[in-house]
């Protein structure tokens, strides 16, 4: 579903040359859940941005359900990302004095979409938060703003969902909590998930596991399916068709 | 996104942040405010300034002292440039198309009756000032023929003044007295009539005026009112001509004539048409306008600033709101709209708040006198439009740059800035 082929990233400051990815190529298939390992420098956060299209790659192709969209301008870049991705990051990344609803409802208004207090508030039952609905950022624990982030991203039935250290701001046992919640999506519901992590125990809760270094992959322990995974049903296209005809 | 959803953003933020919103409008709501009333106490003096000109009837040219004999020495200043000899010598000079020349001292007293005591501008006058001088006697009469032979000393009240001293009685007859120089001369004047309201605003000075019969009063103050040579000191001669007369020859007469029977070389006095009086009255009202206008201009300027200060602040501000809004799928569009929604919201909000309160200072200070002076206001309803279209303007063009800046926000590095 996602093919990276030889994807470069070069940041230029001040006459030096960083390669944040060198040459990389990566396959991901519809429902893995794969984590991407490695020390802070390594590249994996610069490929995480580049798959959820916050970043343009230098060079190379990214295929996304066959479909070029390296070369994408601004506009469709962000419709794609609204639609295809949804993010789930370390600090939560929640918008002050909105309801948990409303931060659910906020990417399908940049999609407008028809019927969002329904949709919002069923991603939110989906992540447990059924009772929580009416409340802000400041009344809920760090797990529970992670919830609401996670049910963020899954308002739009996304095709992958990119989680960026989810537990680097949670304690242990939460962090587990948010861990399991992500599995339970991927087997359950057909989700995938790409995991940024530089904790074992936390990429052990995925099924494929990649370590990088130095803008390279030095490590891909290859796709192991859990066991009950569910295969997703072939609606992956649907987005990319919608997008190409918002920019023909 | 929607628009609507913009709007209802917009709001919201401005709602979160209500003091620093509060004090965004402030600016706004002076400079549209200040737009509106400004210009509408400059169009209220020049209406009652053309109106007063206008008041005094058609067909008139006027001989006053000059700017320079009035501040110039000598003693009396501007008492010492025109006398009623003059106005007899133009009338005696009969050009056939000068109908009728009346001459008037003015200056300034109190009236008093019983316990009423106020500020009064007294002209002292003759009979045939009403037949040059468009006067409206609403009840009684004006100085007449026999007043002046008899040298009697009769008045008639401006319908303000009435009212200010007689409240609802019946002025004709009652006794009254005006007293000059500070109180050191008091006259006692029997009232004979009360002058029609003059204009809808009460702008119009005449309304306060006390015409008085200046035989009656130069007689008694012979010393005050009379010049060495016998003739009586006036501050203003008003002559009437027929209808399309040749005004330029009539005022180069004029001038000549008075300047022979001065005996002075340059002359201590002006001679101009109504027509020039009002076109040079409307050229300082006009300035007036030009100058409040454009202070309450700058105002409105400095509001709009702070509107786009408040918005380069709140982009800054909202770094990693931005990135978040990126992240789930706004464009740049999207951006764009949320902040240019946002100030615009500020500034529609401002501009009809500035409205309300312009439109309302202006009718309250409309009439209300501060000083001697009457305060008049016309609201125009061009400076509505203008200011309040200023203010969307400066509005939306100060959404445009911050928002502009909001969109080249790197969603990546806002992310992090946490």
């Amino acid at each position: 579903m996602i093919r990276l082929e030889h994807l470069t990233k070069i940041y230029s400051t001040g006459g030096t040359e960083l390669r944040a990815l060198d040459d990389v190529s990566l396959e991901i298939e519809r429902g893995e859940f794969l984590a991407i390992m490695g020390q802070s420098g390594s590249g994996k956060s610069t490929m995480m941005n580049i798959i959820g299209m916050l970043d343009r790659p230098t060079s190379g192709t990214y295929l996304l359900s066959d479909q070029d969209v390296s070369q994408l301008d601004d506009q469709a870049r962000a419709r794609l990302r609204g639609s295809a991705f949804g993010f789930v990051f370390q600090s939560y990344s929640l918008l002050p004095r909105l309801s948990a609803l409303e931060q659910v409802e906020l990417p399908l208004i940049y999609q407008r979409t028809a019927d969002r207090r329904r949709r919002a508030a069923e991603a939110l039952v989906r992540v447990g938060l059924a009772d929580r609905i009416r409340h802000g950022p400041t009344e809920l624990s760090g797990g529970q703003q992670q919830r609401v982030a996670i049910a963020r991203s899954l308002v739009v039935n996304p095709l992958v969902l990119l989680a960026d250290e989810p537990t680097g701001a949670l304690d242990t046992a939460t962090g587990h909590e948010i861990m399991e919640l992500l599995s339970d999506l991927v087997e359950h519901q057909g989700l995938t998930v790409i995991l940024v992590t530089h904790e074992q125990e936390v990429a052990d809760y995925a099924n494929r596991t990649i370590r990088m270094r130095d803008g390279h992959i030095t490590e891909d322990s290859g796709t192991a399916p859990r066991p009950g995974s569910v295969p997703a049903e072939d609606d992956a296209v649907a987005p990319i068709e919608d997008m190409e005809q918002a920019t023909a | 996104m929607s628009v609507l959803d913009a709007l209802r953003i917009a709001i919201r933020a401005i709602i979160s942040n209500r003091l620093r919103s509060a004090l965004t409008l402030l600016g706004l709501i002076i400079g549209v405010s200040s737009v509106i009333a400004l210009i509408a106490v400059g169009q209220g003096t020049q209406k009652g300034i053309t109106e007063q000109i206008q008041g005094l009837g058609l067909n008139l040219i006027f001989v006053e002292p000059s700017v320079d004999a009035a501040a110039g020495g000598g003693g009396g200043g501007a008492l010492n440039v025109l006398s009623y000899g003059d106005s007899q010598a133009i009338l005696a000079n009969n050009d056939p198309e000068i109908t009728d020349v009346a001459a008037h001292l003015q200056g300034n007293g109190q009236a008093i009756a019983g316990t009423k005591d106020v500020a009064a501008e007294v002209v002292f006058t003759w009979s045939n000032y009403a037949g040059v001088v468009d006067v409206e006697v609403a009840n009684g009469v004006f100085i007449a023929p026999a007043h002046d032979e008899q040298a009697q000393l009769v008045a008639v009240l401006g319908a303000d003044m009435a009212d200010a001293l007689f409240d609802e009685s019946d002025p004709i007859g009652q006794e009254m007295r005006i007293s000059f120089f500070s109180g050191q001369v008091t006259i006692p004047f029997t009232v004979i009539g009360v002058m029609a309201h003059v204009g809808q605003d009460g702008a119009n000075v005449v309304n306060r005026q006390v015409f008085v019969g200046a035989t009656g009063l130069a007689n008694r103050f012979r010393q005050f009112f009379y010049t060495p040579d016998g003739d009586i000191r006036v501050t203003g001669i008003a002559i009437q001509t027929v209808d399309n007369a040749d005004t330029e020859r009539i005022k180069t007469q004029v001038e000549e004539l008075l300047l022979l029977r001065h005996g002075d070389a340059e002359p201590r006095f002006t001679v101009e048409s109504q027509d020039e009086l009002l076109e040079a009255a409307g050229d300082v009202a006009r300035t007036l306008s030009i100058l409040l206008g454009s202070v309450a201009g700058i105002s409105l300027l400095v509001g709009g600033i702070g509107v786009m200060n408040i918005m380069l602040v709140s982009v800054t501000e909202r770094t990693r709101e931005i990135g978040i809004r990126r992240a789930v799928g706004a464009t740049a569009r999207d951006i764009i709209l949320q902040f240019v929604t946002e100030a615009l919201a500020l500034s529609v909000i401002g501009g009809v708040a500035g409205i309300a309160i312009g439109v309302g200072v202006s009718l309250l200070v409309d009439g209300q006198s501060f000083g001697e002076e009457q305060l008049t206001t016309v609201i125009q309803a061009w400076s509505i439009f203008a200011a309040f279209g200023v203010a969307a303007g400066i509005g939306f063009l100060s959404g445009i740059y911050p928002a502009w800046r909001a969109t080249v926000v790197d969603p990546i590095a806002a992310l992090r800035n946490e």
